[in-house]
């Protein structure tokens, strides 16, 4: 089986976890190990587990899913000496509009994943480790599984793998179409067959996981930049970005720009730079007007913001996110006022209904939005909107509720101006009118 | 966890035992935090946010109902904050909320009414479409209107948890999401309406209950239910002197908040068409209506006529009538009539126990030790069926302190799905397959046994025994059948026993003929059957006897009766009842009888007709002689071979049962409820 790119690199990426993209049958084993496939599982084998951990700290490397916790921290939390068994599950459900890395880097190198997976379960003891895969992901499914029959085969997984008396294999899981199934413990509970809920957490994961066991919870992107940083080191990795902000990221690129798509920059890559440069500027030749810059969930940034390096806490500063690295260029023509409603049909969609702010709040937000939008505002909803967000937000069951409550609030404060011009009966000013579109 | 936590709440100081949780400790203390989700004794939910809290050093609010307390912690319940979040949620919920109130048989209890009273506002601000969609019907009695629908999911955690049946789930997602049957659109469950009135709003309603009236209008009397021996107390919703729903929201009684679908929704028997109004006295093979006076007057006179010329009186005595009706017949009976064949059905050999435990009272379980005790074993008895409390009360146990339930019963029963050990035995090879526990059994720290009819006589002494051996306290159930099976034992409705299980010799009599003796005597000159059917499928040997029948019904017993007297139900009278673990349940009337007079009515006014002295019991009377205060029964008379037990379901209920028009309407339910002992 082949890879699957979607388009051309650009020569400003720094390529770690991509460096395998384009070679000839990606997704075979033999070429995994011509390239270096599985020397950091062996040189863990042979590590202390809390070397291990040490050196992921060591790397900064922090969660890619969004949320950006210290994933050598995470793995720390995990109960030495538990009589229960544990667990390694790789979070593949990528959801969040805007992003589609995780679904390049199953389908172009899977080893690369499992290898990461397994380094984490050397470090915390674990026995096996679940693969959570969206379920549209067809592809990745197919090449994971692929890549676990080949690993095992090998000998990579299994009993005693490579003759070190470690045991570890894995397996695949897929999603039924749920985005609220990437949020850990909803991931959990579809994990063990039941409805895409989340948990009251406390306890988090790492102590009552998978199957009421401690796990290791993390991104695919996580995991994969594991491999790297065991066999560099984690002062290398963590070099490669800004301070507290390790390594690299998968940036994936949309929206109204020339050359859309995933590339690998170094944390803390200059926002505009990557508009211009990477992604090759604006769509014809129009003028920037907004960007989220790490997926729906993100507050919005205004063009006057967006020369902001592109890490964690940078973007927390700026009172947005770099979440799970979605980038989406929206030029001068686009109505803002739409795009929130997008947002928020979206996660009234997706809301799973569990907690009251969230399910309530969501598809009063998704109602008021497309009315508004329709021209049945009144000036009075315009703080509405932002109001009954601001009740949705930090009260809901799960982060779902916030990651639609602090788009709309960002869109209502950042963009006031365009909510007032579809006030009071306005038709919407960046869509054409009906007699426009007949004229055509 | 052990010990004490101190902590603050809204500036008082507050001590708790650790591992309680917010909403408890600050309850403790006399703050209300409000909550739709959670419900004491079921899983945590956490997902209707009312209970948002302040606590110092955390960053957001926090749901009191998931967070245990903390040494030192500062909470804060009453800041602008936490009202703001309040009155947010509760907007939320009404968004899609119908405000149907005026029409909602809720309105007046409404949970959701009660706190938007406290903690809302008065204006709403969502002025788009409500989502809506039509009402559904799930069974006879249970029918959901979705959209006053909260979300709460009480109703999914009691049915899955509280009742192990788990005949509910959810569908859909987000504000879609519905609350739903797991058989798709029907109910395959007990009906025992446990989620009905579990649910905050009128999301749930009963077939029986809506559209009948508004809560503040009915008088609300708390009552014994006359269906099984497990003695919960119901309150009856009256309105215009008829019952119209019965519910145990106010959790008095020893049953809680627990009801089963007899004790909720089986009083319709009161109000049945075919309740006997007016006395009946037999004419040329035909029943002819009489009066009072000309009916009392022709029994009191056959009676007396008997008694004179040394005739042969027998006297059968109902499983459902009050103890003080019961000490008062056993009375007229024995020193009124000068009878001492006086018996009623029996279903668990009571006496035998008694006897056996010698009079030690903290051998006798009582309700609550279902609940306390670490570990407990279920003898030929299913249980969930038959004794719904008792189930409810073990399943309690296990879930909340992971008590041990051990099961030798002869087929499967739901109690086997969270049992330490289930095993299959016939009856009567019960005490033999628990032998092999035994071993288990002596590493309890602690043990109750309940037995059913199938451990009788000799193999009850037996039985005290093994556990006598085990060298741990055991404390022991037998388990009867009807709502006063026990009281009628107590009260001395028996050929050899006088109240409190004193010998009959001790008042210088012989013990009298038993009930099947009684119909077996050829040479019977009449026989009074108060409250029983014993003739439903079988013949009376005297058949030229004179039959006086009392009953709420004509049935086939008060078919061949020559004076038929119209009785009082449970629901219509006052006094006591003694349920199976032998604690004393408060009867109080509830609706005012047409025609019908009370058993006890029935008696004194016999009694006076017939020139016999004989005053009503006093209350001290009753509790004296109940079993449950220690006394020895004197071993005597076995009375192994008069068991007969009327297996009744959940759905069914001897008499009572047969003129319930709700129980009958459920009779098609699922076979999975109608098993072995059935």
């Amino acid at each position: 089986m082949s890879g699957m790119l979607y388009n051309e690199p650009s020569p400003l990426e720094v390529k770690v976890l991509t460096r395998r993209f384009g070679l000839e049958s990606p997704v075979r084993i033999d070429t995994y190990l011509a390239t270096g496939g599985y020397q950091a599982f062996q040189k863990a084998l042979k590590m202390k587990p809390e070397e291990i951990i040490e050196e992921v700290k060591a790397s900064n490397l922090r969660g890619r899913g969004g949320a950006g916790f210290p994933t050598g921290m995470k793995w720390g939390f995990v109960p030495r000496h538990s009589p229960k068994p544990k667990y390694i599950v790789a979070n593949g459900d990528e959801g969040e509009p805007g992003t589609c890395k995780d679904r390049l880097l199953m389908e172009n190198d899977p080893h690369q994943l499992l290898e990461g997976m397994m380094i984490a379960a050397v470090a915390v003891g674990a026995q096996a480790g679940y693969i959570y895969i969206r379920g549209e992901f067809r592809k990745c499914l197919e090449a994971v599984e692929q890549a676990i029959g080949e690993a095992r085969e090998r000998g990579y997984l299994g009993k005693n793998i490579l003759g070190s008396g470690f045991d570890f294999d894995m397996f695949t899981r897929t999603g039924a179409g749920s985005y609220e199934c990437g949020e850990e413990s909803a991931l959990l509970e579809s994990l063990e067959g039941k409805r895409g809920v989340p948990r009251i957490r406390p306890p988090f994961p790492a102590v009552v996981g998978a199957f009421g066991c401690p796990t290791v919870l993390n991104n695919v992107e996580t995991f994969c930049a594991v491999p790297h940083i065991i066999n560099d080191g984690g002062a290398a990795f963590a070099l490669l970005g800004t301070p507290r902000n390790g390594g690299t990221r998968l940036f994936c690129l949309s929206g109204h720009i020339n050359r859309p798509g995933v590339y690998e920059l170094p944390m803390g890559f200059n926002l505009l730079r990557m508009i211009e440069e990477v992604g090759g500027g604006i769509r014809g030749g129009k003028k920037l007007k907004a960007v989220i810059p790490g997926g729906s969930s993100c507050p919005v940034l205004k063009a006057e913001e967006c020369d902001i390096a592109m890490d964690f806490d940078t973007l927390a500063k700026a009172k947005s996110m770099l979440g799970s690295g979605g980038v989406i260029v929206m030029d001068e023509d686009t109505c803002m006022v739409k795009a929130a409603m997008r947002i928020l049909s979206f996660y009234a969609h997706e809301s799973c209904g569990w907690c009251v702010p969230c399910r309530e709040g969501t598809t009063w937000l998704k109602k008021l939005l497309l009315r508004f939008h329709a021209g049945e505002g009144s000036r009075g909803d315009i703080d509405l909107i932002a109001e009954v967000a601001r009740n949705m937000l930090g009260r809901t069951f799960c982060p779902l509720g916030d990651a639609a409550a602090m788009p709309a609030m960002a869109f209502v404060e950042k963009f006031r101006d365009e909510f007032e011009a579809h006030a009071e009966g306005e038709p919407c000013p960046f869509e054409p009118s009906p007699r426009e579109v007949l004229a055509r | 966890m052990s010990g004490l936590v101190k902590l603050t709440i809204d500036g008082r100081a507050v001590e708790v035992p650790a591992g309680t949780l917010l909403i408890n400790a600050a309850k403790m203390a006399g703050i209300e935090i409000p909550a739709f989700c959670y419900y004491e004794g079921l899983s945590l939910q956490a997902a209707c946010r009312m209970c948002l809290v302040e606590i110092e050093k955390s960053p957001k609010l926090v749901t009191s109902c998931t967070m245990p307390v903390a040494e030192g912690m500062v909470v804060h319940t009453n800041t602008p904050q936490v009202a703001e979040a309040r009155k947010s949620m509760l907007e939320f919920i009404l968004t899609n909320h119908p405000l149907d109130c005026p029409v909602c048989d809720k309105g007046g209890e409404c949970e959701l009414q009660d706190l938007t009273f406290r903690y809302g506002v008065d204006v709403s601000r969502f002025t788009e479409f409500k989502y809506h969609v039509p009402e559904k019907q799930w069974s006879p009695i249970v029918y959901f209107d979705k959209p006053r629908c909260i979300l709460c999911y009480r109703c999914v955690r009691i049915c899955k948890e509280g009742m192990g049946v788990g005949a509910l789930g959810v569908v859909n997602r987000g504000v879609v999401s519905e609350i739903t049957p797991n058989h798709g659109d029907h109910l395959e469950c007990d009906e025992c309406g446990m989620c009905i009135d579990i649910c905050p709003v009128g999301a749930l309603t009963s077939g029986i209950y809506r559209y009948k009236t508004r809560p503040w209008e009915m008088k609300h009397v708390g009552t014994a239910c006359a269906h099984c021996a497990d003695g919960c107390t119901t309150t009856l919703g009256v309105y215009d002197n008829r019952i119209i729903r019965g519910s145990n929201q106010d959790r008095s009684g020893v049953n809680g908040e627990f009801l089963c679908v007899k004790g909720r929704y089986a009083f319709d028997f009161v109000s049945h068409e075919e309740r006997l109004r007016t006395p009946l006295i037999k004419k040329d093979g035909r029943f002819e209506e009489v009066s009072w006076s000309e009916a009392l007057r022709a029994v009191a006179k056959q009676f007396q006529e008997i008694r004179a010329c040394g005739g042969k009186l027998g006297v059968i005595g109902s499983t459902r009538t009050t103890n003080e009706e019961n000490l008062y017949l056993q009375e007229l009976a024995r020193r009124g009539l000068g009878t001492n064949h006086i018996d009623h059905r029996r279903s668990g050999d009571v006496a035998a126990l008694l006897a056996a435990v010698g009079g030690r009272a903290e051998a006798l379980a009582r309700t609550e030790d279902l609940y306390q005790r670490q570990a407990a074993v279920v003898i030929g008895a299913d249980l969930a069926q038959q004794h719904p409390l008792l189930a409810f009360q073990l399943r309690a146990n296990w879930r909340h302190h992971q008590a041990r339930v051990y099961v030798v019963t002869r087929g499967p029963v739901r109690e086997d799905s969270y049992a330490a050990l289930s095993v299959r035995a016939e009856p009567g090879r019960e005490l033999a397959a628990l032998e092999g526990l035994r071993e288990t059994l002596k590493n309890e720290p602690e043990l109750v046994i309940l037995f059913g009819d199938s451990v009788r006589g000799e193999a009850v002494y037996r039985l005290v025994e093994f556990g006598a051996s085990l060298g741990i306290p055991v404390k022991y159930v037998c388990l009867v059948d009807h709502s006063n099976s026990r009281g009628a034992m107590d009260m001395g409705l028996m050929p050899d026993f006088l109240p409190g299980y004193r010998p009959v010799q001790e008042a210088g009599l012989e013990p009298g003929l038993t009930l099947p003796a009684m119909l077996d005597a050829p040479d019977l000159d009449a026989l009074w059957i108060v409250g029983a059917n014993p003739l439903r499928n079988r013949e009376l040997a005297a058949a030229g006897a004179f039959l006086v029948v009392q009953d709420l019904f004509l049935t086939e017993t008060a078919q061949r009766a020559n004076v038929v007297l119209p009785a009082a139900g449970a629901y219509e009278k006052t006094g006591t009842v003694t349920n199976t673990c032998g604690e004393l349940i408060g009867v109080k009337r509830a609706v005012s009888t047409m025609g019908a007079k009370t058993d006890l009515d029935i008696f004194r006014n016999l009694a006076v007709m017939m020139g016999i002295e004989i005053a009503p019991p006093a209350p001290a009377e009753v509790y004296s002689n109940m079993s449950q205060r220690g006394i020895a029964a004197a071993p005597g008379l076995t009375h192994a071979g008069l068991m007969d037990p009327a297996n009744d379901t959940l759905f069914t209920s001897g008499t009572l049962g047969r003129y319930s028009k709700t129980l009958n309407s459920l009779k098609e339910a699922p076979g999975e409820l109608y098993r072995w002992n059935s």
